[in-house]
């Protein structure tokens, strides 16, 4: 079996994340770049599913981002994914997410899969369409969400996180699958892994390598466009309740009129 | 030109290799979210509450003799087993005695000492944490002074009988093997004592102020019988106990730079949100010389602690290069301390807050592998060529 996970370079959360005044995409440089935490979860489930298939599975990263998302790239091969395509190309800078999902399929195609895994949601743009469209572009199912994934021959069963509890998805490989934190617990790398990592392939691909065309992608290929950017305003005063007796009251009638109760 | 960062001021980690700043950022990570949250309560409680688990979670990273090769260790180089030090020092020094006594007293003694089948049935055990091991030098009389030790190894037959008491012994009531040193007719030699020999008990030490994230212990050899093969055929002498101590004594020049580290981060912390007279107290001009000097030795320890690792990687770190990072960096530590302790006033007394912690750990550290006046006399012995010991 063939499972690629996706995995993104994003900002550390921890530190603050700037826009670039030039062109209005993310300032890429002003923080240290991590792995999307949602896409350790991924890594961790292409794992458990080699593991559970007797190691008979190859695990390849698939990134999409600049240079220094190797270090992203090696941080999963660490965790022990077997090698990497990293995507990467200055035409890419500023590609949307439709953009984003054509030149990753075009990139998958490459690649070839039984099984894409992706994160459900990055923490920097945080639009969680990619594993929809990118299922809609390779033409395979969809199975988003999934707090539980189970694979065995050509069937994969999901458990997919609803508001109400969960559906039970099922659909025939090859497809695409995005993973919610509930779903495991993702190791820590080791350190045989991290030296062992260094030794791993990683392909690197530029537009013209995956055959995406370079006017689809980018700035340039954008079909959505950030005109203007503010920062957020500083939080208010807030509200103060004095109660007399009747300070409960108060609270829910202020609770009332914001509508969370 | 971007201001320095506040956590590392002179830009040290643009001389770490990606390799080691991922092996650092692993530490950090495991021990911030794995066991920073339950240091406290082992302190407070004097145990540590799982031992096992704690092991088991090292070994799986494979932390334990990290810089070790082959029988299941990770075979890094030396900075990165530093790296690793630092952090675990930064959330506790117990944590890192757990690492150092394990790795570089138990192991390295196996694997530069032992037999071939002696490497093969500890090492790999040991290295994954499924094993926990101890380093039995010391005893109620002889410390500073190991070649005074009364322990001693007697022929009978084939066999060795052991009789003797160690005290002081990091980890010895929970390990399942001790390597206990003792005095025979032909010198110092060591021994593998498995957990459940016959005449072998291990006493847990209560009432510590120091260190209590850590569990130490009594080993008593009462007439213990051993197999020759019981011996680490390569041992002969005391070199070969205080060559184990040099290794781990190189990795407590890292640790202490971490636990200085950690005090200067929660002074940073705590200093920058206090308010007294209507100002953070990070403003008076008193706190911002105690915070430079502090900066000033947080980073020297750094220094000096890369120094001798990127010389111990080249095969150049003479051991009284270890007596200096030792002695420099467990002092500077124990300085930064104490200044984190005052400035946190009457919050910097609980364990609420990691500096009393911290200043009550270096106590141990400061007398455990060799005290600052046994460092400084090897360090004058380096420069005047006259030992100056008895
Ligand atoms: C602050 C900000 C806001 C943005 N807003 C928009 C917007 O509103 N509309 C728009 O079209 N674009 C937007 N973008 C552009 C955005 O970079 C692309 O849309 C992005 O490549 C895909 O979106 P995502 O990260 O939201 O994916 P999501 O669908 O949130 O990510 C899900 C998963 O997809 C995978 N993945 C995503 N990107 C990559 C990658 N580069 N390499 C490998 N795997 C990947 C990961 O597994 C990830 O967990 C925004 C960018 C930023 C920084
Ligand atoms: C928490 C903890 C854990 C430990 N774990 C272990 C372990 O796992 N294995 C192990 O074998 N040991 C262990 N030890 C013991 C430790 O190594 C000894 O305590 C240390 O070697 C000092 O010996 P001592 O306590 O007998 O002090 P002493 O040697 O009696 O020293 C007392 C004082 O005299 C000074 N002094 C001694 N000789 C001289 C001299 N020539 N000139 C000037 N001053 C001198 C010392 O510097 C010190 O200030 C541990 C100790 C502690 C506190």
């Amino acid at each position: 079996m063939n499972i690629v996970v996706c995995v993104k370079q994003v900002p550390d959360t921890a530190t603050e994340r700037k826009l670039r005044s030039d062109d209005k995409t993310l300032d890429r440089d002003a923080a240290d770049g991590v792995i999307n935490e949602l896409d350790e979860y991924a890594v961790e489930e292409a794992l458990k599913l080699k593991e559970a298939h007797g190691g008979e599975a190859a695990v390849t990263v698939l990134t999409m981002g600049p240079a220094k998302a190797t270090e992203t790239i090696r941080k999963a091969l660490a965790m022990g994914a077997d090698k990497a395509v990293h995507l990467t190309d200055d035409a890419l800078h500023g590609s949307d997410a439709l953009s984003t999902s054509y030149a990753m399929a075009q990139a998958l195609g490459r690649i070839g899969f039984d099984l894409v895994v992706l994160g459900s949601e990055s923490t920097d743009a945080r639009t969680g369409v990619l594993a929809a469209m990118l299922a809609e572009r390779l033409g395979v199912a969809q199975l988003t969400q999934a707090k539980k994934v189970e694979v065995s021959g050509t069937s994969i069963a999901v458990e997919r996180v609803t508001e109400y509890g969960y559906d039970k998805v099922e659909a025939t490989l090859p497809a695409v699958v995005s993973v919610v934190e509930k779903i495991n617990e993702p190791r820590y790398p080791s350190f045989k892994g991290i030296m062992a990592a260094k030794k791993k392939p990683v392909e690197t691909l530029s537009v013209a390598d995956a055959g995406i065309a370079a006017d689809q992608v980018g700035l340039a290929g954008a079909w959505s466009e950030v005109a203007e950017f503010a920062a957020a305003p500083p939080r208010g005063a807030g509200t103060i309740v004095k109660g007399d007796g009747d300070g409960g009251t108060k609270t829910a009638d202020f609770l009332v009129t914001k509508k969370f109760i | 030109m971007n201001t320095p960062d506040p956590h590392d001021f002179l830009a040290v980690d643009r001389d770490l290799s990606e390799e080691e700043r991922a092996i650092r950022d692993t530490v950090r990570d495991y021990s911030r979210t794995e066991l920073l949250p339950h240091v406290a309560d082992w302190f407070d409680e004097g145990t540590i509450a799982d031992p096992r688990g704690v092991a088991k979670g090292f070994g799986a990273l494979g932390v334990f003799g990290m810089h070790l090769s082959g029988y299941g260790c990770a075979g890094t180089n030396a900075v990165s087993y530093g790296l690793a030090c630092r952090e675990l020092e930064a959330v506790d020094s117990g944590l890192r005695s757990f690492v150092s006594v394990q790795g570089s007293l138990a192991m390295t003694a196996i694997h530069r000492y032992g037999s071939e089948e002696q490497r093969q049935e500890w090492l790999p055990p040991m290295a994954g944490g499924d094993a926990i091991g101890c380093f039995g030098l010391t005893e109620p009389d002889s410390g500073s002074d190991p070649g005074s030790m009364r322990t001693r190894a007697r022929r009978d037959g084939s066999d060795w009988v052991l009789s003797g008491t160690k005290m002081w012994i990091t980890n010895g009531s929970i390990a399942d093997v001790a390597i206990v040193w003792a005095a025979t007719d032909e010198g110092i030699r060591g021994f593998l004592v498995p957990r459940g020999t016959p005449g072998f008990s291990a006493n847990v030490i209560h009432k510590k102020l120091s260190l209590r994230a850590s569990i130490t212990s009594e080993l008593v050899l009462d007439e213990v019988r051993l197999p020759d093969a019981a011996r680490l055929p390569a041992a002969d002498g005391l070199r070969a106990p205080l060559s184990c101590l040099s290794e781990a004594r190189y990795g407590i020049v890292w640790g202490a730079a971490g636990a200085a580290r950690a005090c200067l981060e929660a002074t940073l912390d705590y200093t920058g949100s206090r308010v007294q007279f209507g100002r953070p107290i990070s403003g008076f001009q008193l706190t911002q010389r105690k915070l430079a000097d502090m900066l000033v030795d947080v980073n020297q320890s750094m220094l000096t602690a890369l120094q001798i690792g990127r010389l111990k990687d080249a095969g150049q770190a003479h051991h009284s290069h270890i007596s200096f990072g030792k002695m420099a960096n467990v002092r500077a530590a124990q300085r930064v301390a104490a200044l984190a302790r005052g400035l946190h006033g009457a919050n910097g007394v609980t364990l609420e807050y990691p500096v009393m912690r911290h200043m009550a750990n270096l106590e141990s550290v400061a007398t455990y592998e060799g005290t600052e006046e046994v460092h400084a006399l090897t360090l004058g012995q380096t420069l005047t060529g006259v030992p100056a010991f008895r």
